[in-house]
């Protein structure tokens, strides 16, 4: 497989150093101020190594995309670094970004909204070639169709139009449009999300054969476990803008120390009856808080069943717990022990929600 | 007598493009207390299947029968559905940000709804009764939140107030189409533990629509499976996932990624779902079938009995032998598993 254990030796392709990432958010005052601030990421530290494949997982609002966007340099970061092939480019201008783009690529969630409907597939998948000022005419459409077949599409389809393609067919046209350039780092955001299972499948594969045959690089951001444990080597969780969990992915699946990986884990569906009726189930009660007044302290705390006094007073920092390997980090300041359950900690389906909810 | 009898329902629709056939001849019946799982890929018509026996396809052309309690919902007077909808038979639906109306308060769209089939009820009453069931489904403060707009609740605490507003007046059938599709894991697991609290103190049946085959093995009892309007595979939940017959279901599970089987390529249905614009005569799945030989694109199989299980129904001409049937799978996946690997590996 790929350099999942490579670690602390290699220079990661890409880097985030304590990166934070904020949005006005309410009203604004006279002078124009924003008069809250929204924390979407908050010092976030994360290294995805040449080949391999780093997944992103958590909920809807953690600011897994916001974390992504800010990598792809989508969006200017409020404080910290980002880094890319040992070079911090955090701070290039548009135009000194420009070669770096066609080094980073993004697909998008939505197969539907992210090709324009009234533009042919070719001149779609061709944009990067005319954008960058490569290939022209002739060898522009062979390069186009030459990508249309990597990505299993019928290189004939060149003049159609997106809306004669089904859903997985138009996310293979963005994959096609992203491998375009021959880029070395790929951030599939939501690649599979809108897709039903059996399509799902037919893209994961093509992903998963792409990586092995160009040698690409993925950061993988889904709300899905069983997607990501399936085309990752190693998987961050994120809880309201902060990394509360990373390792391998049996780190994460086989030895979660963060009462969130736990419960996140066990909230997850899974298709044999005879696991989901004898495994424990932890229903996790309220809601995500607002990322404008987020708790104090460990973000999860007013979830969290193992939550004590020191919880909420200072922030836990990501480390190694007690016997873990270095790359195994956990931010907990009463992390589970190997094989202990959540439950036993949770009174009764803990439905009611103890605290209020989002506003 | 059962609860729900749908007997041979077939809609379809007439377009500019030609008769969309969505349904074409589905029965199942489901009792009391009991939960029906409707699973398939998009357009396979399960949405329309249970949206036409609460009578929301206008437009449609419908035939078959849909017995709720020995009522034939498809037949029956408006006065008497009136009765029915709404009030014994509840509906969840997948987005519960537009199935809120955004300029009222909630307490007032719950009360408006009680009321409506209940016109005994004091406005005080119903909104009590409403407050009442906020709190069941685990809505905090209920009293205070009954006053608030759908854009102050979360899309979890929406859809609980889906529920509730479904749950209002104790309905016998419960109609839930992708309730928490829209919803995150954890907000998802506190949705379906609602249902199935709800369920058994209540003695509600459930039929629940969905293409996540996890959520259908944690809730359950019996599975459909639906493919091009037709029932593909109807049989009771373990046999579903560990015995299944049709190839279609089948291809469903391979799709899947395993758990614990790590990073490996997974195996998807060929092809994608079939336009149920004039379709071909012959099984609707032969052209995405591995199995597929001469009978299947000739004639459409019936659902019949399979494995001397009078629960399991496949519709396949496939042997309906449990040994020779896992004989023909072990065959085809030795045979892909050679035709994958190079020279030394095709040996076998």
């Amino acid at each position: 497989m790929t350099a999942s254990t490579a670690g602390s030796t290699a220079t990661p392709l890409l880097e985030a150093r304590a990166v934070s990432k904020e949005f006005p958010a309410g009203g604004t005052s006279l002078t124009g101020r924003a008069t809250e601030v929204l924390h979407a990421v908050d010092r976030v530290d994360l290294e995805v190594f040449p080949g391999e494949t780093v997944g992103l997982v958590g909920e809807t609002g953690c600011g897994k995309s916001t974390l992504a966007r800010c990598l792809a340099r989508l969006y200017d970061v409020t404080a910290g670094e980002v880094w890319f092939d040992g070079r911090d480019v955090t701070h290039l201008s548009r135009r000194e970004m420009r070669p770096l783009r066609r080094d980073i690529q993004v697909i998008f969630q939505d197969p539907y909204g992210s090709l324009n409907p009234r533009r042919r597939v070719g001149s779609i998948i061709g944009d990067a070639f005319a954008i960058h000022d490569l290939e022209k005419g002739a060898a522009r459409k062979a390069r186009v169709q030459e990508l249309m077949e990597l990505v299993g599409l019928n290189p004939e389809h060149y003049n159609r139009f997106p809306a004669d393609f089904s859903g997985g067919q138009r996310q293979r046209i963005g994959v096609a449009r992203a491998l375009a350039l021959r880029p070395r780092m790929i951030i599939c955001d939501e690649p599979v999300s809108a897709l039903d299972v059996s399509i799902q499948a037919q893209v994961l594969n093509l992903l998963i054969d792409l990586q092995d045959e160009l040698g690409l690089t993925y950061l993988f951001i889904t709300h899905d476990l069983s997607v990501v444990r399936h085309v990752s080597n190693r998987i961050a969780v994120m809880y309201l803008g902060r990394v509360v969990e990373q390792g391998t992915v049996e780190d994460i699946f086989d030895g979660a120390r963060h009462p969130y990986t736990k419960a996140l884990l066990s909230a997850l569906p899974t298709p044999d009856p005879d696991v989901a009726d004898s495994r424990e189930h932890v229903v996790l009660s309220g809601d995500l808080p607002s990322a404008v007044d987020p708790p104090s302290g460990c973000h999860f705390h007013p979830r969290c069943p193992r939550a004590r006094a020191d919880c909420h007073e200072q922030q836990p920092p990501l480390e190694p717990v007690d016997g873990d390997p270095v790359d195994h980090t956990t931010a907990c300041w009463h992390p589970l022990a190997h094989g202990e359950s959540l439950t036993s900690a949770v009174p009764g389906l803990g439905i009611p929600a103890p605290e209020e909810g989002e506003p | 007598m059962r609860l729900l009898e749908v007997q041979d329902l077939r809609v379809s629709f007439s377009t500019d493009d030609g008769i969309v056939e969505a349904v074409r001849g589905v029965s199942f019946d489901l009792d009391r207390s009991h939960t029906l799982g409707i699973v398939g890929e998009s357009g396979s018509g399960k949405s329309v299947c249970t949206q036409t026996i609460v009578g929301l396809t206008r437009g449609a052309t419908v035939t078959g029968n849909a017995f709720f309690d020995g009522v034939d919902l498809l037949t029956a007077q408006p006065d008497e559905l009136r009765g029915i909808r709404g009030k014994r038979i509840g509906m969840i639906f997948q987005d519960p940000l537009s199935s809120l109306h955004p300029l009222y308060r909630i307490g007032w769209q719950i009360r408006e709804m009680i009321q409506a089939h209940d016109s005994s009820m004091t406005r005080q009453q119903a909104r009590t009764r409403a407050a009442e069931l906020l709190g069941l489904v685990g809505i905090p403060h209920p009293e205070e939140r009954l006053d608030d707009y759908p854009h102050q609740f979360s899309g979890g605490m929406r859809q609980r107030v889906m529920i509730a507003m479904a749950m209002a007046l104790n309905p016998d059938l419960l109609v839930a189409d992708e309730p928490t599709t829209a919803l995150d894991v954890t907000v998802q697991a506190q949705v379906l533990a609602v249902m199935t609290r709800l369920q058994r103190e209540f003695g509600t049946a459930i039929v629940l629509i969905t293409h996540d085959l996890g959520v259908v093995a944690e809730v359950a009892d019996d599975v459909v499976v639906m493919h091009a309007g037709v029932v593909m595979e109807h049989a009771p939940r373990r046999e579903t996932f560990y015995h299944h017959h049709n190839p279609y279901t089948e291809g469903l599970f391979d799709s899947l990624p395993a758990v614990g089987a790590g990073r490996r390529r997974l195996t998807p249905i060929a092809g994608t779902p079939p336009s149920v614009i004039d379709l071909p005569p012959g099984c609707s799945f032969a052209p995405r079938c591995p199995y597929a030989f001469d009978r299947c694109w000739v004639s459409e199989p019936p659902l019949a009995r399979v494995f001397g299980d009078v629960h399991h129904w496949s519709a396949c001409w496939l042997p309906a032998d449990l040994v020779a049937r896992t004989a023909i799978r072990d065959r085809l996946r030795a045979e892909t598993a050679a035709a994958g690997e190079t020279a030394e590996g095709a040996a076998s």
